[in-house]
């Protein structure tokens, strides 16, 4: 088997809270290896540690590892700044993505795949691409326009965060929640362009509470959290029994808490 | 040398030392030898004759010196930011030659050098309508497409339309801003020097934006720019001034006065972005008239100069007249920009609005400083100020200071919206997680905040005033 995409190995952290000015344990260990290929879904009730997982790995300034190891690419990632982290391939659509007042969808696109590339992008490559991936996931291009999330939708938001995945190719890709929010169409819809990024070269880490994403796409492993540790895993069979019997009967009588 | 002023120069020396990196360049400045200090009706008189002025403006200018001579600094600014003008010590005239050109090539080089670097030449065979170019006090270049003068489109230096369109421009000056009205304005009115003066006839669309590039370029020199500019009925133009200041020692002192005039159905809009050198206070009057059915438009960027304090001002006197004012404020270390508007509805049906955003850094400080009246009588009238601040850290300082005065209560919408903000390690984070560095996601999101004022911006200005914020943000990153 090839060498690991993700590596974490007893995954500690805390994160800072500005109410009570103390850093507050998260992570309490977590194991989790991902390869190219592969589609995980993290499952966990509210506050079980899934999106910060997805915070932990991407370097929110308020996260810290505490303890452990988390490898990408086979190299340690404590230190290196989301930037950094992102250019190596990382990528984490966000449930909550920020609103920027005038800075135009198009501009910041064209700046975060030049980013993500390290090199200028001439203006006609990117609008291919650019025009490409539009086409692909049924986007109008009067959106290039408007403001970075500014008065969208939710749907919308959701959108632009799996518009800029296909734009920047990350070889992990964590999605966090991308299905709150959503109704049924367009839950289908952005699972089905989700689906469509993946492939053998890349790996996706789908963060999710709610069982009905198991509809939509076809995980090859799935893990359960709880209290800021991977508590359950298996495979498809396993989406499929918490697909049948739900997610409490699964776990037993520990997971209603 | 004293200590004192070993202090002086090191002090500048500080000022300058980035910007002698960032847009620094000295050309000769032989010719200030002969200029004079100080100020005295026998200057004035020495001025007006070199100008070979009518007596009319001699007459102005006498009076308005008597004006400045008895006038207190204004009260309402705390004092220690005029405690600085040694007036005695600023050259009140410095002339580069008596020849005014309308040919490139009989520019002088070293002139021609700064132009260069300027790139005026370029911009004007790409789009320029006209260039009125100020070197130094005098215009020496200067230019207008034949196809503008056949529409009897006048755009000329002030000297020049003081020589040919005298009687014009006696009607107009000093109409909106009094010689009286501060004292800033009386020093201009005494001892001006350059400047434009334009005048779009009936029903006359100029398409292309008219330009005058400023520059500062000796030391200690006052400039003192006059500007008029008339929008005749049904007429529509857009006028912009630039500026640029090389580095140069001492403190220097810019003070204009600009009239705008806009008859009715006329279209009027004046840009000016100013980025004076650090050590520059920069104190300009700029007031407006809107006539019936017409619209004034004031695009303002202030981003240079130790201190700046402008507020454009519209009054809208006839029924149907629009104002609408747009400015950016960018106060770095050590610099006070005090920006704003006025907007005074002196009649019914008029509407106005003010967008103003200031970015404070490194202890640099903005203010908003406004005024909406609404005289008695003015009815059904409409009037929305927006003021956002950005702070770039916790130690640069922002405030406003709004003044409504409202004397009319039948159909009066006044709007009122001030916010104060940070950028949030959240969005910073957000713009991270795609792979973009976070002095260039700072640059974004300033530079999304400044856009309501860069998108009314020919394209190249746009440009221009983007890199021009990336430089000043360069390295403000800890």
């Amino acid at each position: 088997m090839n060498s690991p995409l993700l590596e974490l190995k007893g995954l500690c952290s805390t994160v800072f809270s500005e109410d009570t000015d103390q850093q507050i344990p998260i992570l309490k260990g977590v194991d989790l290896t991902i390869h190219t290929g592969e589609i995980h879904v993290l499952m966990g009730v509210n506050g079980s540690g899934k999106s910060s997982l997805a915070h932990v790995l991407m370097g929110h300034p308020n996260h810290q590892i505490t303890e452990g190891e988390a490898r990408f690419h086979g190299k340690p990632i404590q230190d290196m700044e989301s930037d950094e982290r992102a250019r190596a391939g990382m990528f984490l659509a966000f449930q909550y993505p920020h609103t920027i007042g005038g800075l135009p969808v198009g501009t910041f696109l064209k700046a975060a795949v030049e980013a993500r590339r390290s090199e200028e992008v001439p203006f006609r490559v990117f609008k291919r691409e650019l025009d490409a991936a539009l086409d692909k996931l049924g986007i109008s291009k009067e959106f290039l326009g408007r403001s970075l999330n500014e008065g969208f939708s939710g749907g919308e938001k959701k959108r632009n965060e799996i518009l800029q995945m296909h734009l920047l190719k990350p070889t992990l890709a964590m999605l966090d929640e991308t299905d709150s929010g959503l109704d049924v169409d367009a839950l289908k819809k952005v699972f089905h362009d989700v689906r469509e990024y993946a492939n053998e070269d890349n790996a996706l880490l789908v963060i999710t509470h709610y069982d009905r994403v198991l509809d939509y796409i076809n995980p090859t492993h799935v893990h359960i959290m709880r209290d800021g540790r991977i508590v359950k895993s298996g495979g498809a069979e396993l989406s499929k029994r918490i697909d049948e019997e739900g997610f409490e009967a699964v776990l037993g009588v520990e997971a209603s808490v | 040398m004293s200590a004192e002023k070993a202090e002086v120069d090191f002090n500048v020396a500080e000022i300058n030392k980035d910007y002698e990196r960032l847009y620094g360049f000295h050309t000769n400045t032989d010719y200030l030898k002969n200029s004079k200090r100080g100020v005295s009706p026998d200057i004035i008189r020495e001025i007006s004759k070199i100008k070979d002025e009518p007596e009319w403006m001699l007459k102005f200018r006498l009076d308005s010196l008597d004006i400045f001579n008895s006038m207190p600094d204004p009260t309402w600014m705390d004092g220690s930011v005029f405690d600085e003008i040694n007036y005695e010590d600023l050259y009140y005239y410095a002339s580069a030659g008596d020849k005014k050109y309308n040919d490139w090539e009989d520019v002088p080089e070293d002139i021609k050098d700064t132009f260069e670097r300027l790139g005026v030449p370029e911009a004007e065979r790409k789009f320029l309508a006209g260039v009125s170019a100020q070197f130094e006090s005098e215009v020496v270049y200067h230019h207008l497409q034949e196809e503008l003068e056949k529409k009897g489109v006048i755009f000329l230096d002030f000297d020049s339309g003081i020589q040919k369109h005298g009687d014009l421009i006696r009607q107009y000056i000093g109409k909106l801003v009094p010689q009286g009205d501060n004292k800033f304005a009386a020093l201009n009115s005494a001892c001006w020097s350059g400047g434009s003066f334009v005048y779009i006839p009936p029903g006359v669309k100029v398409d292309i934006p008219l330009q005058a590039y400023f520059r500062i370029n000796a030391e200690s020199i006052g400039q003192f720019e006059r500007t008029i500019i008339i929008a005749d009925k049904g007429a529509s133009v857009h006028y912009i001034e630039g500026c640029t200041a090389p580095t140069y020692s001492k403190t220097a002192f810019h003070t204009g006065v600009i009239e705008l005039f806009a008859e009715e159905d006329a279209y009027l809009r004046y840009t000016t972005i100013q980025n004076w050198s650090t050590n520059v206070l920069n104190l300009v009057t700029q007031r407006a008239i809107a006539k019936k059915n017409s619209t004034v438009e004031w695009m303002d960027g202030n981003l240079g100069a130790k201190t700046t304090m402008k507020y454009p001002a519209v009054f809208l006197a006839e029924p149907g007249a629009r104002g609408r004012v747009v400015s950016i404020g960018y106060a770095n270390k050590g610099q006070r920009q005090d920006a704003g508007a006025k907007m005074i509805h002196g009649a019914p049906h008029t509407t106005s609005s003010i967008t103003a955003k200031s970015i404070s850094q490194n202890g640099g400080r903005s203010s908003y400083r406004g005024l909406i009246k609404v005289n008695k009588g003015a009815s059904h009238v409409k009037t929305d100020v927006e003021c956002d601040a950005l702070l770039l850290d916790d130690f640069s300082e922002s405030d406003t200071y709004p003044t409504i005065d409202v004397r009319e209560r039948k159909d009066v919408s006044v709007m009122h919206e001030a916010t104060v903000g940070k950028v949030s390690d959240e969005t910073i984070y957000y713009l991270k997680s795609r792979g973009i560095k976070e002095e260039d996601a700072l640059l974004m999101v300033v530079n999304g905040f400044i856009q309501e004022f860069t998108r009314e911006l020919p394209m190249e200005y746009a440009v221009e005033l983007n890199r021009l914020i990336a430089l000043e943000m360069e390295g403000s990153i800890g």
